[in-house]
């Protein structure tokens, strides 16, 4: 009987520490996954959710209050969607899909979650015509800080050439490159926008020699979007042809001729969601990132003397941008 | 004799816990990187279990990615005995899921008995397509099929790219500026049956059918032998009178049709619609190279490849797991896998001297029993004359 | 819309990016030449690529020096190569997937290894273009082939080198026997497995040295999956150039040329979808073959691993 008790005791126990572990979701620790298409320091995307979250943590008083887990190199859809459906069923308050190919994968499987709340991005589906409630969705108004570094390349080219480099003509790059050629042809009717979609996302050599393609064809400006462009900012460099970037600060790899980066602050929407889901809204909004909320900026490179002309000429873009008397698209 | 039949058989037993071994093998190898990364071995390797079969969902999840494998590795068993390497499953099973999506399209309110078994046919069909092509110029035009299948993948891709951002995709993306490249959503009525109240669907199932069904087409038809005899020795089989460069075309087509259906049931079982990321492993999972390691884990019988894919399948479900569990870089998990694949294809030296050893014991057994008959012969013989 | 490719600009430019981008598939090209023509398929050239690499990137990194850094991707090459070689000769391991084991091995050891020792997209400052005197002067073509970096040069002297070693040397007389007849060979005294050994393990090393060409001299930078491909293009190559250095090359280039050349179709804006630009050298390879009707016959042992009788 005794032993019985001794028993029970340990259960008990055990039982309270365990459900202590696994107290989650009220216990006041705010927990977030995120799931990314590729490594959370590519200088390009996935790193901008990262660096995001990290900013949110700070802000939130650090990992005893806010948790947050990540997995990244996602580029399987049904490995991301199983990482999306685990970190669910693990109870997280919020799991993020940082890739607008999850967002067949999430569809299936938010519903099955009506407690979780998700978000998708990037996008503007949060899929609540469809009956789904729990799904936020944001994205970056990209195509604002390209029309940005579109003014710029416009004035700064002699050539009157301009390349872009690019991965496959969907998604963020498309917003970018749009908002990039309208840009530049605002600035400078002249000039001449060339674009290579390259077929790829990772191919990095073949970025580099469309660089090279572009600077054979005269280009003295170059622009590019998505991780594989590393490349392309390479040849830029050894070629001293200028570079516009975005999605990450990309100076690092080329600080004498970075000319200016749109930097992408995910923090505002991430800190909005926060507030939301606390409030017990769990989705069916969709957030986007503009230059007028600062989750995009652009970040001069300072160690680039840029024209004061251009950059006065560039600033004011960006303010008629905010303001609505510019309108890009 | 009945003592020997078990002997023997427990040593088939081991033959197929030999790939077992080498995973634990690898594992350990593994498990002093996860100590490099600050890690746990064991409470990883827990996960890892608990990911792949620690639960009836967890069970469920390693079918399903454990399907297109076998798809793709029973059509690899195929390519492999008609003497063809294809390494193109990648594009077959794109153009495969694109056929049959294609097909889904088109009829959005046909019924579905009639609409889904059309799709899978279209796409088993694209990727015969996708793999006949590399098999007619190899056996006409001696273009070797590692070079063009390699070739396809890319062209395949890039084909898909410019469908799923142009005439495929979803209208609803068109009004918008990103244009995600994704095709609508399939009718919910083509949705393959569940099998549970899981993720499993009625295409694992027909994954295994299909084992069974290229096994009896290899082992009990003619066709089969033909192709088998090309793959053992193209000079014989044309000596033989067998049209060798038809069956070698023949056979990547085959081997291109499952591939093909694999992507078919991906798009019906799993995703419900066709994607691109820009590349094909976003949506094939790499099941075209996986099911090449599935096929030969499984002995490149299409049989074996059933256990071989399960056994792939939860491998990639449970190191997915464990990252997510234990928070280790991604790219930790592609290495295991790559030594996995690498320690369970060394076990081969100790399979074939086990297989040898057995053969001769088998040999030895039978001069044996040769000899006792004789004796026991004699002997009546001898006692006939008495 | 065709004149528009023909004008001397765009040809030099075809021409000049076509020579940078054959280098890495020469090298790796040829170091898997060398092992087929003995009977040993490796797949795993992507996964060596790799490896060799970030080895070479993370060495410049810390040491600045641009030799150590070529000298530890070939030996980081020839190690994996040498792995290669112990599971596929003496453990006789089915040569296709080790070799996809290798492969995958590589891509993630690879990218750990970057995200631990490196954690960001770095650069260096790799080999230099070098105007070869006299010879870059030379008008228009000049530039284009004599104003390269070095391991570009390399990749191009290698060519006749490994043609001479396999076709006129006791060597390569040697490698060619174990891959057409490996028993015969044994017979004549020929250590198959040695010889095996050696082309496996210089593959590697080679598959190393084109992957230092990337992030050492061509790209100086390193990123997760950096080849993207390229190895399996380079093997594929090899089946292009039937087995021969020389054909190698001029695979190497005509898939090299055609991309050049879709790049161009996309700069200068000519009407036709960037998928489909994009698919070209893979479309052209392929027919290009078709075209020429090569009745080159593989190696009679590849994939067939060598058991000694008795």
């Amino acid at each position: 009987m005794r032993k019985m008790m001794q028993v029970f005791g340990v259960l008990v126990v055990l039982a309270l520490v365990l459900s202590a572990c696994g107290g989650g979701g009220g216990g006041g620790k705010f927990r977030v996954a995120i799931v990314t298409p590729s490594a959370r320091n590519d200088l390009a995307f996935s790193q901008s959710i990262y660096d995001a979250i990290v900013k949110v943590q700070t802000a939130k008083g650090g990992p005893d209050k806010f948790e947050f887990v990540i997995s990244e190199s996602m580029f399987v859809v049904d490995d991301a969607g199983a990482a999306i459906r685990d970190y669910a069923s693990q109870g997280y308050d919020l799991v993020i899909a940082h890739g607008s190919q999850y967002g067949g994968v999430l569809q299936e499987i938010a519903p099955d979650f009506p407690k979780v709340s998700f978000a998708w991005g990037t996008t503007v589906d949060t899929f609540a015509e469809k009956g789904i409630k729990n799904v936020f969705a944001y994205e970056a108004r990209s195509e604002q800080g390209g029309y940005v570094n579109g003014v710029m390349a416009g004035k700064l080219t002699k050539s009157n050439v301009v390349g872009v480099v690019g991965p496959i003509e969907t998604g963020d790059a498309k917003l970018y490159v749009d908002g990039f050629i309208a840009g530049v042809k605002a600035s400078n009717p002249n000039a001449r926008v060339t674009v290579n979609w390259i077929g790829s996302f990772s191919d990095v050599a073949l970025a580099s020699e469309a660089a090279q393609t572009h600077i054979g064809a005269g280009a003295d400006v170059m622009a590019g979007t998505a991780q594989m462009v590393v490349g392309a900012i390479g040849v830029a460099k050894d070629n001293n042809v200028l570079w516009l970037g975005t999605q990450a600060n990309q100076t690092s790899l080329a600080p004498n001729i970075v000319v200016a980066n749109q930097i992408y602050d995910w923090s505002g929407v991430i800190l909005e969601m926060i507030d939301l889901i606390n409030k017990g809204t769990l989705g069916g909004k969709a957030f986007e990132i503009t230059l007028a909320n600062k989750g995009l900026y652009i970040e001069y490179n300072s160690a680039y003397s840029l024209p004061a002309d251009v950059r006065k000429l560039a600033d004011d873009t960006a303010q008629g941008i905010i303001s609505g008397a510019i309108s890009v698209k | 004799m009945k003592q020997r039949l078990q002997l023997y058989f427990s040593s088939q037993v081991i033959d197929a816990l030999l790939p077992v071994f080498a995973t634990l093998a690898a594992l350990l190898v593994g498990a002093f990187m996860l100590l490099a990364l600050g890690a746990n071995p064991l409470v990883a390797y827990g996960a890892l279990l608990q990911g792949a079969f620690g639960s009836v969902n967890a069970i469920a999840d390693t079918l399903v990615r454990a399907t297109p494998l076998l798809f793709v590795g029973v059509g690899i068993c195929i390519a492999f005995r008609g003497g063809v390497t294809n390494i193109g499953g990648e594009g077959q099973f794109v153009v495969g899921a694109l056929c049959a999506t294609l097909v889904g399209l088109s009829f959005p309110d046909g019924p579905a008995l009639l609409v889904v078994p059309l799709a899978l046919l279209a796409g088993a069909l694209g990727g015969a397509l996708w793999g006949g092509i590399p098999g007619l110029l190899k056996a006409h035009f001696n273009v070797n099929e590692i070079l063009s299948t390699i070739m396809m993948n890319q062209i395949a891709v890039q084909g898909m790219n410019f469908l799923l951002i142009g005439p495929l995709i979803d209208p609803v993306q068109l009004q918008r500026a990103s244009r995600i490249p994704q095709t609508a959503r399939l009718s919910a009525a083509f949705d393959l049956p569940r099998l549970v109240p899981t993720r499993l669907h009625l295409g694992t199932l027909i994954a295994v059918v299909m084992a069974v069904l290229v096994y009896v087409l290899l082992w009990r038809t003619t066709l089969g032998y033909r192709i088998r005899a090309v793959g053992l020795n193209r000079d014989a089989a044309r000596y033989a009178g067998i049209n060798v460069p038809r069956h070698i075309a023949l056979a990547l087509a085959l081997s291109g049709a499952l591939a093909g259906l694999a992507g078919a049931i991906q798009v019906f079982g799993v995703n419900f619609r066709m994607f691109t990321d820009g590349s094909a492993t976003g949506f094939t999972g790499s099941a075209g190279f996986h099911g090449i390691v599935a096929a030969l884990f499984g002995q490149l019988h299409p049989l074996g490849t059933i256990p071989a894919a399960f056994f792939f399948g939860g491998l990639l479900v449970g190191a997915n797991r464990m990252q997510r569990a234990v928070q280790v870089p991604a790219a930790l998990i592609v290495t295991l896998n790559g030594l996995v694949v690498v320690f369970v294809v060394s076990t081969e030296l100790w399979r074939q001297q086990r297989a040898r050893r057995r053969m001769a014991e088998q040999a030895a057994e039978q001069l044996v029993q040769h000899d006792a008959a004789a004796t026991v012969a004699a002997s009546a013989a001898q006692e006939g004359r008495v | 819309m065709i004149g528009e490719l023909l004008t001397l600009q765009v040809l030099l430019g075809i021409l000049t990016s076509g020579i940078r981008l054959a280098t890495p598939y020469l090298y790796a090209g040829i170091g898997e030449t060398f092992g087929q023509r003995s009977g040993v398929l490796n797949l795993g050239v992507e996964g060596q690529m790799l490896i060799g690499a970030f080895a070479a990137f993370y060495t410049v990194r810390q040491t600045g020096n641009l030799w150590l850094g070529l000298l530890v991707a070939i030996l980081v090459g020839a190690l994996m190569g040498l792995a290669m070689a112990f599971v596929s000769i003496t453990l006789r391991a089915k040569q296709g997937i080790s070799g996809i084991g290798f492969f995958l091995f590589g891509l993630g050891l690879s990218d750990l290894l970057f995200q631990k020792m490196l954690g960001t997209v770095q650069t260096v400052s790799g080999f230099r273009p070098i105007p070869l005197p006299v010879l870059s002067d030379i008008p228009l073509l000049g530039q284009v082939f004599f104003n390269q970096n070095l391991l570009v040069y390399g990749a191009y002297v290698l060519v006749p080198i490994a043609s001479f070693v396999l076709n006129q040397t006791t060597f390569g007389l040697k490698i060619r026997a174990v891959g057409e007849n490996p028993e015969a060979a044994d017979s004549l005294g020929v250590n198959v497995s040695r010889i095996r050994y050696i082309t496996v393990t210089l593959g590697g090393a080679f598959s190393g040295l084109a992957g230092s060409s990337l992030s050492i001299a061509l790209l100086n930078v390193f990123q997760q999956n950096l080849t993207s491909g390229l190895g399996f293009i380079a093997v594929a190559l090899v089946y292009f150039g039937g087995w021969r250095p020389w054909g190698v090359l001029a695979g190497a280039l005509l898939f090299s040329m055609v991309n050049a050349l879709q790049l161009w179709v996309q700069v200068l804006g000519l009407p036709i979808p960037s998928e489909f630009a994009v698919m070209m050298p893979y479309v052209l390879t392929i027919v290009a073959l078709v075209v020429a009707v090569q009745r080159v016959r593989p190696p009679t042992a590849l994939t067939k691993p060598f058991v000694r009788e008795g």
